[in-house]
């Protein structure tokens, strides 16, 4: 593919992998794989393409095949696009209690969309998952790295309202996540 | 009010930062460990302490740090179970945001204890905020001299470092942590070898949950007997009780053990009572994989005695009248609670997390929950009850870690004390809609 030439990240996120790299001894760099793909993820649209997880592999120094099984592996990576708002809401049981199937029904009315699809316009993707460790301010979702909790369907409208506005991408990590030294 | 450990200082404001906890007392730990003590006193004093592990299994703390291999020239780590994803439980993620110093300062003081110079807390990717705040403590601690080279002139030199993962509940496992921190699949290990002997990167290791390292300052600071003098015989100290569903008062709870479990349940110092006036069905004590009690077992065990806030207590009784305390995730359903529905979201739960390894896990996990969904939507034979048990059966013991038995557990206590339940979902699809529930045993 030709892409393959023109992905690279951003200096600053260059620079964050080099820095997470030496929190691992020499020679076990591939520890650094992990935190690497939330990178890559954060910094191209929230989804890692083959291209994308081979780029994280050269950097890391190991065979693409070593971040295509991590990344197939973990339910935070992404493997196909998603909206520019990933909402991730609970069913587990504490949230199932106090009514998380009444929230993913609402949202999937709402966007007109089912579990797992992604709004035509490209803004929303809904996804169930499993426990958030938010049982006790139940029923809850996370968009980016936000929790959203103790959640009435008036507040989730809300939270549609404003993501229906924004132009950037829900993300986990941003300048602030690791320290600088 | 009941004896506060852990969380003495919780409601002090700014105890999030270096400065208030520092006042309160912060740290001493660490002063009296590097400059007073040697590592074998400080395992010494965790063994007297009595303190097991609280990321559910239970095992001596101090046992487990004096199994750790000590080989010339090579290193040996502490990494912290921050994966937190048992459904049902917060208390880590509690404790980690509103006090992420104690968190440091017990991993400062156990590196020490161990030997260790280079330690990770390797936290669940969904808890990327907390990330934030502990990176930000850490710093807070290099900059005072905590971390980092020769801490308080003592020579000891440690580094420690926050690894995120990105979202597998079988990360929790600890062989498959390591896996996971090495930049793996999250496969659990075969054990032996245990990672005391060989661990990450084959190097001897101590894995050991947020809570257990928290507890190992209150420890150091005041001695392992004043630490044991607290709880009840063998459930020593106090727990973090992650409280949820059907009560009026959800949270994280700081209890001496031995508390009475309807006291925790009903009193305002913890959960207040069941929401809206409704009674008590069904209570899972311990995080999801633990086996469900009926609300008579789970306030008085099968002997008519008062349940107690214990491992020993929570146990009695086994698997037949019992359960665990394991990770201290206590859901509590009310009457209106279909059995059915709420197995139905832990066996989807084991199915999703399962790594696939083993046959049993693999296969048992993906049956269970397509026969459940099968019987929550009106489909279910009287076979399919049978069928479930016999699958949880074969799951249990049948495989590399506990994931299948944590798997198994639900399905077979549902079972057993909600046959009737099923039996009804089965015989009457039609009234399904109504949620009109049968029991084995008495609501209360
Ligand atoms: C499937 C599975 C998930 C687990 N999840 C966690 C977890 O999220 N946090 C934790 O501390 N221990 C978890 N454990 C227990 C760990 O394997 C290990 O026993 C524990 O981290 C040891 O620490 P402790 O002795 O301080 O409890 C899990 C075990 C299994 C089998
Ligand atoms: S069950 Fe939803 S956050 Fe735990």
């Amino acid at each position: 593919m030709s892409e393959v030439q023109k992905i690279a990240f951003s200096p600053e996120a260059y620079e964050l992998v080099q820095r997470l790299i030496r929190r691992y001894p020499e020679g076990k760099q591939k520890a650094a794989l992990i935190p690497t793909l939330h990178i890559a993820q954060a910094e191209f649209d929230g989804w890692l393409s083959a291209p994308v997880m081979d780029y994280v592999a050269s950097l890391l120094k190991i065979q693409p095949i070593e971040a295509y099984e991590v990344a197939s592996f973990y339910s935070m990576f992404n493997l196909k696009p998603v909206g520019k708002c990933l909402i991730e809401v609970c069913r587990t049981s504490s949230c199932w209690l106090r009514g998380a199937n009444d929230v993913v029904e609402h949202i999937e009315k709402k966007l007109n969309i089912k579990d797992g699809e992604t709004t035509p316009d490209g803004k929303f993707t809904l996804k169930t998952v499993e426990c958030l460790g938010s049982c006790g301010t139940a029923p809850m979702l996370q968009i980016g790295k936000q929790f959203h909790e103790n959640l009435t369907l008036d507040k989730v409208d809300s939270l549609i309202e404003e993501w229906s506005k924004s132009t950037e991408h829900s993300k986990y990590l941003d300048n602030s996540t690791f320290r600088k030294n | 009010m009941g004896r506060k450990i852990l969380l003495k200082h919780i409601d002090e404001p700014g105890i999030q930062g270096y400065d208030t906890y520092r006042r309160t007392g912060g740290y001493a730990s660490v002063e009296k460990a590097v400059k007073t003590m040697t590592p074998e006193a400080i395992v010494e004093e965790v063994k007297k302490s009595g303190l097991r592990g609280r990321g559910g299994a239970g095992f001596p703390t101090g046992m487990k740090w004096s199994f750790l291999a000590k080989p010339e020239g090579v290193s040996r780590y502490l990494v912290c179970n921050a994966d937190e994803s048992e459904p049902g439980t917060f208390k880590d993620r509690y404790l980690m945001e509103k006090i992420p110093h104690l968190l440091i300062e017990g991993m400062i003081t156990s590196s020490f204890a161990l030997g260790a110079h280079t330690s990770y807390i390797y936290i669940r990717g969904e808890y990327f905020y907390i990330v934030n705040i502990l990176e930000k403590a850490i710093e807070e601690a290099y900059a005072n001299g905590w971390l980092g080279k020769n801490i308080l002139g003592s020579g000891y030199d440690l580094d420690l470092y926050v690894h995120v993962g990105a979202g597998a509940y079988i990360c929790g496992e600890e062989t498959a942590l390591l896996e996971s921190l090495e930049g793996k699949r999250g496969n659990p290990r075969i054990k032996p070898p245990f990672p005391a002997i060989k661990g990450l990167w084959e190097c001897p290791t101590v894995v050991n949950n947020v809570e257990t390292i928290a507890a190992v300052v209150p420890i150091v600071n005041d001695g392992g007997d004043a630490y044991a003098a607290v709880g009840i015989g063998r459930s020593t100290g106090t727990k973090l009780i992650s409280a949820s569903g059907h009560i009026n008062k959800p949270g994280v709870y700081e209890i001496e053990m031995g508390i009475t479990v309807e006291d925790f349940i009903y009193s305002d110092e913890y959960c207040g009572g069941i929401l809206n006036g409704k009674k008590l069905k069904a209570v899972v004590a311990g995080g999801s994989s633990v086996p469900i009690l009926p609300a008579d077992l789970i306030l008085k065990t099968a002997n008519g005695e008062n349940r107690l806030m214990s491992y020993e207590s929570l146990s009695d009784g086994g698997f037949a009248t019992g359960t665990m305390l394991g990770s201290g995730g206590f859901i509590v359903m009310d009457e209106t609670t279909s059995i059915v529905q709420n197995l139905h979201t832990f066996a989807r739960f084991y199915h999703h997390e399962s790594c696939g390894q083993c046959s049993p896990c693999r296969e048992g996990t993906a049956w269970m929950e397509k026969i459940l969904h099968k019987v929550l939507h009106g489909h279910g034979t009287l076979a399919d009850v049978d069928l479930l048990w016999e699958i949880q059966s074969k799951i249990e013991g049948n495989t590399i870690c506990p994931l299948g038995d944590a798997a198994a557990w639900p399905v077979a206590s549902a079972i057993r004390h909600f046959r009737l339940e099923f039996e009804e979902y089965v015989k009457n699809p039609a009234s399904i809609k109504e949620v009109k529930h049968y029991y084995n045993t008495q609501l209360v």
